[in-house]
């Protein structure tokens, strides 16, 4: 089902856990939708120094958020902004298709973070970390059947997989 | 290292009788059993006896109800299609219940965009059906009531009995999907009152890709597949004779063995219960045990998610199924679970445990202590558990 280096961060998962006076903690996803990913960081000379994650989720999240982690490592902010979640994805050598866009929020959560510590620097208060509850669906140029989300042929006027008519332009 | 299968609700391994009555079936070279000759006869006799014991396993009354069909899903869609089309001038709604299995779900959907109405009906916090309800549900334009005997994700059996008695008096076609009791439990369509009742081979550890459709006498009902007369006309196509041989075969060992199977079960049952608590805390055991299944255990581990569980025990060798979103692949938790009113966060968490005959308390011990530590490394990474402890 996942692919051998999805399946090592699974088993050993890098930088689990969190971090004493973090610098910003980000967090994404709820329970509802199945995952959820804290992040925190420890900024020194505007780059990460260390960064650790709590995951709740299923294999690919866990993976995800390892990955994540390592990516971001000793990345300057400026860097690490720039990591997407389609990098973590590339880096884990690909992720089953409907997980990537439920499981694969760890650069969101990356971004929340740095948001925090900016915001914490610009002396903005908050009492929990920074969070983003709904997270975008990476659809890109993709169609995808309103009524069962499966992935559509373009051209398509009905969709194979629960053969409900498409009316509108999808 | 020998797989611990604990997720027989997904496969149950051949008995070594069975795998035996296929590879005879195989080299016997059977005929056509419809053909008129001697070697379409001798078919027809394998055909006749296998029918005979899954007539026993149920309780049927006469053979000619028996219809062999392809499984579980064939055997619901033909009950549910074919009652609803062959009925269709006596009224048009349907009463189920919130917990079916998807087949059940599907076909009902199917038909709601034909005209149907359908009604669904909730279960308690147990994940039982309230009959007093279905009977306030039927109309004078209802056709058939369908709810399932024992419950695929938590092994909680229904009321049937006590339904029966209600569609019964009022005149109303009753279905049950007993995929998941049939040769577990003593199932009898007499005592139950159904008229329909459908079920497989694999969960009394038969082959998959073969059921059957127990279709009372009289009974209103149109073919799904149309084509030859066999099975009395109830299912067109040449007949799936090695795998009806096995069924029949794996009928046979159910009916001489299930009161010895359902005690090692029911033991099993025990010791997990028993164990549980001293491997895990934090956990939920939504099967109702007052009214269940021998062999199955619907559990959630809170602050963790299932699926992650389900990997790590198969890193030990250990398999089982879970119901989280994540896992289907629908992305929503499994409705039975939130008919329950579990929350979606302790759905999440939720594996199913289907033992068999073939499992061993040294093999739970195994088990108990896997699941334990898994679920110690994952509270540790679960932002939820580190919430939850303040």
């Amino acid at each position: 089902m996942y692919n051998e280096v999805v399946m090592d961060h699974f088993k050993q998962p890098r930088n689990v856990g969190t971090i004493e006076d973090p610098d910003g903690v980000g967090e994404v996803g709820n329970p509802l939708c199945g995952d959820m990913m804290t992040i925190y960081l420890k900024i020194k000379d505007d780059k990460i120094d260390d960064i650790k994650f709590q995951t709740f989720g299923c294999g690919s999240a866990i993976a995800v958020s390892s990955m994540l982690t390592e990516l971001a490592m000793g990345k300057t902010l400026k860097e690490a902004k720039q990591i997407t979640n389609k990098d973590v994805a590339a880096a884990l050598e690909g992720l089953p298709k409907n997980k990537m866009h439920c499981s694969n929020l760890g650069a969101d959560a990356l971004h929340m973070a740095i948001q925090d510590y900016e915001d914490r620097k610009a002396g903005v208060q908050r009492s929990g970390p920074a969070r983003k509850e709904d997270h975008e669906h990476e659809k890109e140029s993709h169609c995808y059947c309103p009524y069962c989300d499966v992935e559509l042929n373009e051209a398509s006027t009905f969709c194979e997989a629960c053969q409900r008519s498409l009316d509108e332009e999808h | 290292m020998k797989l611990i299968n604990l997720d027989h609700i997904s496969a149950a391994p051949l008995l070594p009788e069975v795998k035996e009555s296929m590879i005879d079936a195989i080299n016997s070279d059977l005929h056509n059993p419809s053909s008129q000759h001697q070697a379409g006869e001798a078919a027809a006799e394998r055909l006749d006896a296998a029918r005979e014991a899954v007539r026993q396993l149920v309780g049927a009354k006469d053979t000619k109800e028996i219809v062999f069909v392809s499984g579980g899903t064939e055997s619901v869609n033909h009950a549910i299609k074919g009652v609803a089309m062959a009925n269709q001038g006596k009224g048009n709604h349907i009463v189920t219940t919130n917990i079916e299995h998807n087949a059940v779900i599907r076909s009902l959907k199917r038909l709601s965009g034909a005209g149907f109405k359908v009604t669904s009906l909730p279960v308690d916090e147990t994940g039982r059906v309230n009959p007093e309800d279905v009977a306030k549900a039927i109309t004078d334009k209802t056709i058939l009531v369908s709810v399932m005997h024992a419950n695929n994700e938590t092994g909680t059996l229904q009321p049937i009995r006590e339904i029966g008695e209600i569609t019964r008096e009022k005149n109303v076609l009753f279905h049950s999907d007993a995929v998941d009791s049939v040769g577990v439990v003593p199932v009898s369509v007499e005592e139950m009152g159904v008229d329909l009742l459908s079920f497989g081979a694999n969960r009394y550890y038969g082959p998959h890709g073969i059921g059957g459709l127990y279709v009372r006498k009289g009974t209103r009902i149109f073919p799904l597949l149309e084509g030859g007369v066999q099975e009395h006309n109830k299912r067109g196509g040449t007949e799936n004779l090695i795998g009806i041989i096995g069924m029949g075969k794996a009928a046979e060992l159910a009916i001489r063995d299930m009161d010895t199977r359902a005690a090692h079960l029911s033991e099993l049952k025990q010791y997990l219960l028993d164990n549980l608590p001293k491997h895990l805390d934090e956990y939920l055991i939504n099967t109702n045990l007052e009214h269940s299944l021998p062999d199955l255990l619907n559990v959630s581990l809170k602050y963790i998610e299932g699926e992650s569980v389900m990997l790590m025990l198969d890193g030990d060798g250990i398999a089982v199924s879970t119901k989280s979103a994540c896992a289907t692949g629908s992305l929503r938790a499994s409705h039975v679970l939130m008919s329950l009113g579990l929350s979606h966060a302790d759905a999440q968490g939720t594996v199913v445990l289907a033992w068999g005959i073939d499992n061993t308390k040294e093999e739970m011990d195994h088990f108990l202590a896997s699941v334990s530590e898994c679920v110690h490394t994952l509270r540790s990474m679960s932002p939820l558990y580190r919430n939850h402890n303040g």
